[in-house]
């Protein structure tokens, strides 16, 4: 019997799991353990010295998960180096004496629905494309009800009135949408939801500071990654957009980026791969709509994001917008970021003072 | 009239010499930027981001250099070459980083096979903005790409001949733009020279001989460059002594093409990556055990 496991990226890993143990009822699917600084070490132990860090994060869960019986691995790809992970990750994998395959479903930022119903086939020859199908449409629709559910506690979990209401009430939705087994089951978890968090009660003052976050996809997605930045903004009463979720790298990029291509054509003419010139297009859009700042967090050697910066930082100061850069590394420390936040946080409130 | 400014950086090395051969047969005048020093590389570095590689620093540097000596400067943006065989996203975003960074004119042209825009599109944009006509245009494209073509295949003999010679060889595999860089590379390059190696260049073979070769280590590769790089390594496997990789810091598709060659290889390697502070004397002691450690296999 076969194994599968697929690195973590947020709470996504319960749509993946559905996924997963629905087209495949004859495999196990093995959830790999939750990201910890030991997970890091043993990634950043394994890896080339100047690759980003997403490859020694998903490294090192990989092998997380191999330690707990997993021989099938999943990666998905980007339009930058992402897509090429995989085949390094493998033969890494297989000079450590692991035996295990590493599938890549996405190379080159595209979808080819021959190549993936082969890579499929490889783990299970035998499995039904129309249920595959069905569940595929199922799984899109959970990762939407989510990404709605996440933008809401986004923009109000800063003003609760009863500490970790929001928190607390994610964790069981979590469980919920864990339980699920049809699509009627599905959106009645999600209307309850909704309804249960649009029910705690806020505070929100007609000042309060708004912060845009825009970035690298994997590091703004995976909160370890990015050190809980979010939890730590909304501990300062700060409202919080974001752009960047599954759903809209599935769903919205594709058509999106010819807008956003028209929207800021004074600032890029071409596409810069990966995400950067929709956060070129992105940082614009905050200026305009008048947000207080912008935060942009990356990976350390992140191109296309470092592309990009140069020309964010042309925009903010014709806007005359603050914005604050992170690159994140395995070796980042916890408290420099604290201090960084917090003179930004600062600096916002006595503009905002103004 | 006006003149052209072509920076001696990142796609020189590739178009250089036909760029200047395009230009000459249209009889506009350009300015080459003087090889890489410490100036250029000094004002790059103050210009970028501290995470950019160092080869777009200089870029960047050689820009600076450029902005005051000539009315239009030559910044091409390469894109794909078709499907599987794109490019490092630097070289994606290049024009659009210059043109936020400088307030100067710029002359550009893109390289995207997957929508249709070729060199040849490119080129004769690029001499309708020069005002000139058509059948100028035709002449002189002709004459580049004649000359570009025998270029290549005299580049191709010249590798095959030093494959062939008895002294010790060494296959240097890089970027073009880092190994003949004047701040990069040709330091390397000149103390393997006075060592009597015999030195092997990845981009000095057949670029459509090569890049379907690297299928052999490295099956998912989609960089063009990278592909270029590792197919000339399978091309001269068998002839050659050792292998020094030059890369500059911190490249994106090296980090990883070149690690998944270095763990299928089985021939002796050196994996030498520049930074902008690394000095020359630390490179000297690892080239010289390398070569020390070649030649003891040589004699076994």
């Amino acid at each position: 019997m076969t194994k599968i496991a697929f690195p973590h990226m947020g709470d996504y890993y319960i749509p993946a799991n559905y996924l997963l143990s629905h087209i495949f009822p004859n495999t196990k699917v093995i959830k790999a353990p939750k990201i910890t600084s030991k997970t890091i070490e043993l990634g950043t132990k394994n890896s080339p010295e100047f690759i980003c860090t997403p490859f020694k994060y998903t490294l090192g869960t990989m092998i997380e998960s191999i330690n707990k019986g997993a021989d099938t691995l999943i990666q998905m790809g980007g339009g930058c180096r992402y897509g090429y992970y995989a085949e390094l990750q493998e033969k890494i994998l297989k000079d450590l004496g692991y035996n295990c395959k590493v599938i890549n479903l996405v190379t080159e930022g595209t979808t080819n629905f021959k190549r993936i119903n082969n890579l499929l086939k490889k783990i299970d020859p035998k499995f039904s494309k129309i249920k595959a199908i069905y569940h595929g449409f199922i799984t899109f629709k959970m990762v939407k009800y989510m990404d709605q559910i996440d933008n809401y506690i986004r923009e109000n979990i800063g003003f609760e009135i009863e500490k970790g209401s929001f928190e607390n009430l994610k964790e069981a939705m979590l469980i919920a949408f864990s339980r699920v087994k049809s699509y009627r089951k599905l959106k009645k978890t999600y209307q309850r939801y909704m309804h249960k968090f649009k029910n705690i009660k806020v505070h929100k003052p007609d000042n309060r500071i708004r912060i845009g976050i825009i970035g690298e996809l994997y590091t703004i997605m995976e909160p370890f990654s990015n050190y809980f930045l979010e939890k730590q903004l909304a501990q300062h009463h700060i409202e919080i957009k974001r752009f960047t979720n599954v759903h809209y790298l599935l769903f919205e990029k594709a058509h999106k980026y010819k807008k956003y291509q028209q929207y800021a054509k004074e600032y890029f003419k071409y596409n810069m791969g990966a995400d950067a010139s929709d956060n070129i297009a992105r940082a614009k859009y905050l200026c305009e709509k008048d947000y207080d700042g912008i935060i942009h967090i990356k990976s350390s050697f992140c191109t296309p994001e470092i592309g990009a910066m140069p020309i964010i930082s042309n925009i903010v100061s014709t806007y005359q917008k603050p914005v604050l850069f992170f690159s994140f590394d395995s070796a980042t420390s916890e408290t420099g970021i604290k201090t960084r936040l917090e003179a930004f946080y600062d600096m916002l409130e006595m503009r905002k003072e103004k | 009239m006006t003149k052209v400014g072509i920076p001696r950086s990142l796609f020189y090395y590739y178009y250089g010499p036909l760029w200047q051969d395009f230009f000459d047969g249209l009889k506009i005048p350009y300015v080459v930027s003087p090889n890489t020093n410490q100036e250029i590389v000094n004002n790059g570095l103050a210009l970028a981001n501290d995470e950019m590689c160092l080869s777009l620093k200089n870029y960047l540097g050689h820009i600076d250099y450029l902005k005051d000596k000539c009315d239009l400067i030559l910044i091409p943006r390469i894109s794909n070459f078709k499907k599987n065989n794109q490019t490092c996203s630097n070289f994606w975003a290049i024009y659009d980083i210059v043109k936020n960074l400088f307030p100067i004119k710029l002359l550009h042209y893109n390289i995207d096979l997957d929508k249709k825009d070729t060199l040849k599109k490119g080129l004769y944009k690029i001499g309708k903005e020069l005002n000139k006509n058509k059948w100028q245009i035709k002449k002189a494209y002709k004459y580049a790409i004649i000359k570009e073509k025998k270029r290549v295949k005299k580049n191709h003999i010249i590798s095959l001949n030093k494959l062939k010679s008895t002294k010790t060889k060494v296959l240097i595999v890089g970027h073009p733009y880092n190994i003949y860089d004047e701040m990069i590379g040709k330091d390397i390059l000149k103390y393997l020279n006075k060592n009597n190696v015999e030195l092997i260049y990845s981009d000095k073979f057949n670029p459509q001989i090569t890049a379907p070769l690297s299928k052999k280590i490295s099956k998912d590769l989609y960089f063009k460059y990278s592909k270029e790089n590792l197919g000339s390594i399978v091309y001269s496997a068998k002839n050659i002594n050792g292998i020094i990789f030059i890369s500059s810091f911190p490249c994106a598709p090296d980090s990883i093409a070149n690690e998944l060659a270095m763990r299928k290889i089985d021939i002796p390697y050196l994996n030498l990556v520049i930074d902008d502070s690394s000095s020359f004397t630390g490179l000297e002691t690892r080239l010289e055990s390398f070569l020390d450690m070649l030649g003891g296999k040589l004699n076994d």
